[in-house]
């Protein structure tokens, strides 16, 4: 029925978008927004009022920024590879002025500064500027393989060295992780030797082990994972008797009771309410949802013969695959307890915008790119060149 | 520096292509989706494993109680079994409570919560309750047990910190009454005294209840009877036992002052030590059952042997006096039943070192006695056993047992001669009247003849001798008195004495035996001044044997003078009206 509305040979821009675009990605997407909504109803209601606001506060506001963040979506996907590297340019610039300010206008919440006050909105630049680095990074490490003389690996170096240590400052390790993550997927997919990127692995578990002495919070949270009995581990246990609690068929939709002990129910903790209301299938089901957006991605990149598509795609995916893991592995004990929201599920308020901004550019990168835009040139079309060579080989 | 040339080698390298840097992404692709799909297994099998292994299996299985175990070890409790009577009657029980905690991280208030908790429930402090919530931690107990109406007061506060584990509180509904037999728990069910202490593993369990042989009814008879004697003669303490000679079980055993079981942390010392297994005695006068039944079993004298008690008897650097000196020979039965020292030191001398010591230690007087409680007491016996030793031993002096050591070892004697093992835990399928097969013993302590002379001369001391208050008509007390002086800083103190009454009914074919002790009691105007064994503690046994008879439907048989056993042993007795005291005839049975 959905292909009536666009016929094939339909020129139109929005009949090349639905022809082009990756439409399973676009429903996976589209269903985790719906569950969100699902579970942001039936998990926060308790929080809110514990925290003496109204009942629906969270989820008024998580449609509130839900509806702009459909559209940004949907409206970068629009987007053409080059427009996306502008796009990102000015987003990134923008969010590494917001870190700098961070440090010395945010807001202090829990030991870190991350917030900025923007036009009434709480915005955390450096969830902005993830997607933006994997853009440029990608740029500038494609330009490096493809012209010779072009320093971009270093450049790309720089520019992680400069979000990565102004994450440091904040201090945020969850994000420095996961930045770190994705320059080392795009360094992994750039073609550096196996031994850089190894080098590279051991580098950033001797970070972990310098933060682990420097920072005490950090150092507490490890210490709680490792050894149960050293600490406070509510939520982690109370998200555990979830999940036992949950079963099978789950204890059924809005009679979960852990949402009712755990202060970030709605946030850090939601799928521990998903997995106890609708049970060990539903807690699947979002996984495989997760897994199929990232195997999809990786599939349709293979496909592929632009390398700064790969690079940036390959990067963001790498950064929401990342981030639902740890949420999900956080919830079941599998990994240390690291508040991290499951993207496009849980409560964010301005994060949602940025995970729309990252996965529009996915949707962006990954669209099939029609033959006639193969012969525009200039920076960012001259890896498109070489398709042709690579549907042969194909 | 070298790794800048060497990335620019590996740069050079590669250039060659762009095709081969594709190639290159392109196999590097499937190696991060090969991460992430072990990831996500990984998180997925996590998943089952919680949601299926951990959280619906155990639930098929029935063993969620075990599960919940497992996740909080502060819940191990499970229903510990009750504790009845040989009727059925509770004397411990459990009931399932609310115990309330506080998880201090979640009190955004404290002062107001604890102002709040020292209303809605009695014996909270408040300042003690507001500092506990201001603690760091995440539990700290508020208080154990909460009443239903104060655990409904705190849910209506509706305060999230507050939190409740359920528990569950021993009760003892006959509070006091048996006290030292039934013992008593710690906060946590811990089982610390009496048969909760020696049970405790079994009790634990939970299942069926655990009765004791003990009736609730005979018990209140005994503690009753036990206290007014006390309360009469001004005494420090007491100890009843009443114990089935036929079965060994103990129907009742009474040690006062006692204590309530549900508080034991406000009893003295005093109140909770036992008396009646756990503290050892010199027992005085009622040992001299067992020199007498010694000498008649290893000796077989003619009962109209005579001992001269005309002077004290002087042993080394000892005197050996009587209470009420004769100053005549006295037979057998007179020594018996006038509770001679010097005549039963003589019996003592007669029966040997060796032979009385061999007694003692058969029928279990140099042992704890064999009881099913923890709380015993070990005997004290001379460690070099010498003959001085044999003389003083011979009428209870010198060596300490506990009441239960006396109660059972006479009632072997008394049932025919063969051990009796007591017992607090009844048998299952046993009423009263029906023989306990185990404990039919085999082990023979003395002869059946000299069991019916030790009958005679019990009940001759109840109708003719020291223990004339005893007797209940009808039912043929039996028994013998016991007056000991304490030892204080060790000498014996004329003043402190311990007085008591061993009594066994009905005497032509003993049943019951009722034992009390008094512990320095005071002479009153009614007892012209007497603080004995006969004025203190045999009016006390025949008021119990009085009210436990028709309560166990026993009928009261009556006997012509000539019917009573202790009619035959009449001839033995010197006329103290005769001057001279001649013995009236010599002619044996």
């Amino acid at each position: 029925m959905a292909n009536g509305m666009f016929s094939r040979t339909d020129r139109s821009i929005l009949g090349r978008w639905w022809w082009t675009v990756d439409r399973p990605m676009l429903a996976a997407l589209l269903a985790l927004m719906i569950l969100g909504v699902m579970l942001v109803t039936t998990a926060s209601p308790p929080v809110a009022l514990r925290l003496n606001l109204s009942e629906f506060h969270f989820v008024i506001r998580h449609v509130f920024f839900l509806t702009p963040a459909l559209f940004l979506l949907l409206g970068l996907s629009l987007c053409s590879p080059r427009a996306i590297w502008r796009i990102a340019t000015i987003i990134l610039g923008c969010s590494i002025l917001g870190l700098i300010l961070v440090l010395f206008v945010g807001n202090e919440v829990k030991g870190a500064q991350r917030w900025i006050s923007l036009f009434g909105f709480s915005i955390q630049p450096s969830e902005f500027m993830k997607p933006s680095f994997a853009v440029l990074s990608a740029w500038f490490l494609s330009r490096w393989r493809e012209q010779p003389g072009f320093p971009g690996q270093w450049i790309a170096t720089g520019l992680f060295l400069i979000v990565v240590s102004l994450l440091v400052l904040q201090p945020d390790i969850g994000m420095t992780v996961v930045t770190a993550a994705i320059f080392g997927a795009q360094v992994c997919l750039a073609g550096f030797p196996l031994w850089i990127i190894c080098a590279l692995g051991i580098g950033g578990i001797a970070a972990l082990f310098g933060a682990y002495f420097m920072l005490p919070h950090f150092q507490s949270r490890m210490d709680r994972f490792l050894d149960p009995a050293s600490g406070d581990n509510y939520q982690v246990s109370k998200s555990l008797e979830a999940f036992r609690e949950g079963g099978l068929m789950g204890v059924g939709p809005g009679q979960g009771e852990v949402k009712l002990s755990i202060p970030d129910a709605h946030a850090d903790f939601i799928y521990a309410v998903a997995a106890e209301e609708m049970g060990m299938w539903f807690a699947l089901v979002i996984l495989g949802i997760y897994a199929f957006i990232i195997m999809r991605g990786l599939k349709r990149l293979s496909d592929s013969d632009n390398l700064f598509s790969i690079l940036a795609t390959g990067g963001i995916l790498t950064m929401f695959g990342l981030q639902s893991v740890v949420h999900m592995g956080s919830s079941v004990n599998a990994l240390p307890a690291k508040g991290m929201t499951l993207p496009f599920i849980s409560y964010g308020g301005s994060s949602l915008w940025a995970i729309a901004l990252a996965m529009g550019m996915v949707l962006a990168l990954t669209r099939r790119q029609p033959r006639t835009s193969v012969a525009k040139g200039g920076s960012i079309a001259r890896g498109f060149f070489a398709r042709s060579d690579a549907q042969q080989g194909a | 520096m070298s790794l800048v040339t060497r990335l620019r080698k590996a740069r050079l390298r590669i250039e060659g292509s762009k095709r081969s840097a594709l190639d290159m992404a392109h196999g590097r692709l499937t190696l991060i989706g090969l991460g992430f799909s072990v990831l996500y297994l990984i998180v997925a099998a996590r998943v089952v494993d919680l949601t299926l292994l951990q959280g619906v299996l155990p639930r098929l299985n029935g063993t969620v109680a075990e599960q919940a175990i497992e996740t909080d070890k502060q819940q191990i409790a499970v229903l510990r079994a009750d504790v009845t009577d040989r009727n059925g009657v509770l004397l411990a029980t459990s009931l399932e409570t609310a115990s309330l905690y506080a998880d201090p991280a979640l009190i955004s208030d404290p002062v107001r919560v604890a102002a709040a908790l020292s209303k809605a429930v009695p014996g909270a402090v408040y300042g003690e309750t507001l500092e506990k919530l201001q603690r760091k931690g995440r539990f700290i107990w508020l208080k154990r047990n909460l009443t239903p109406e104060e655990q409904y007061r705190i849910l209506e506060m509706g305060e999230p910190g507050l939190q409740f584990k359920t528990e569950y509180k021993r009760i003892y509904p006959q509070g006091e009454l048996a006290a030292h037999m039934v013992g008593y728990g710690s906060v946590d069910g811990q089982g610390l005294a009496g048969i909760e202490r020696s049970f405790d593993e079994l009790l634990a369990k939970g299942g069926k209840p655990l009765a004791l042989t003990l009736d609730i009814r005979l018990q209140h008879i005994l503690r009753r009877e036990t206290d007014r004697a006390i309360r009469e003669f001004s005494a420090r303490g007491g100890a009843g036992v009443i114990m089935d000679v036929v079965t060994g079980e103990i129907l009742a055993a009474t040690s006062l002052p006692d204590f309530d079981p549900q508080n034991p942390s406000a009893a003295s010392p005093e109140q909770l030590f036992n008396n009646v297994t756990l503290g050892v005695y010199e027992p005085g006068s009622t040992m001299k059952i067992f020199s007498t039944a010694a000498l008649l079993d290893l000796k077989n004298p003619g009962l109209g042997m005579t001992f001269d008690t005309s002077k004290p008897l002087k042993v080394g650097r000892h005197t050996i006096h009587d209470y009420h000196p004769e100053n005549r020979p006295m037979t057998i039965p007179e020594v018996f039943m006038h509770s001679s020292n010097i005549g039963s030191a003589l019996m003592g001398q007669m029966v040997g070192t060796e032979g009385l010591r061999n007694f003692y230690k058969d029928i279990g007087m140099l042992d704890p006695v064999d009881i099913e409680i923890s709380e015993k007491g070990r005997p004290l016996a001379p460690a070099q056993w010498r003959d001085i030793n044999t003389l003083t031993a011979a009428f209870g002096h010198g060596i300490s047992v506990s009441p239960l050591h006396i109660v059972a070892a006479a009632s072997s004697i008394v049932r025919g001669g063969t051990l009796v093992k007591p017992t607090l835990i009844l048998n299952e399928a046993q009423a009263y009247g029906a023989k306990n097969a185990a404990n039919e013993s085999e082990i023979r302590i003395v002869s059946p003849q000299t069991s019916h002379r030790m009958r005679q001369l019990m009940r001759l001391v109840v109708t003719d001798g020291t223990a004339r208050q005893a007797d209940v008509p009808g039912y043929n007390v039996g028994g013998k008195t016991g007056t000991a002086e304490k030892i204080v800083n060790g000498r014996y103190d004329r003043q402190k004495k311990i007085s008591s009454f061993l009594g066994f009914f009905p005497m032509e074919a003993p049943r019951y035996a009722v034992f009390i002790m008094v512990d320095e009691p005071k002479g009153t105007k009614k007892s012209y001044g007497y603080a004995t064994g006969g004025w203190v503690a045999a009016p006390a046994v025949g008021a119990v044997i009085g009210h436990m008879a028709p309560l166990l439907g026993m009928e009261p048989h009556p006997l012509n003078e000539e019917d009573d056993l202790s009619f035959t042993l009449k001839p033995y007795l010197h006329d103290k009206k005769e001057e001279g005291g001649q013995l009236a005839t010599f002619t044996t049975e």
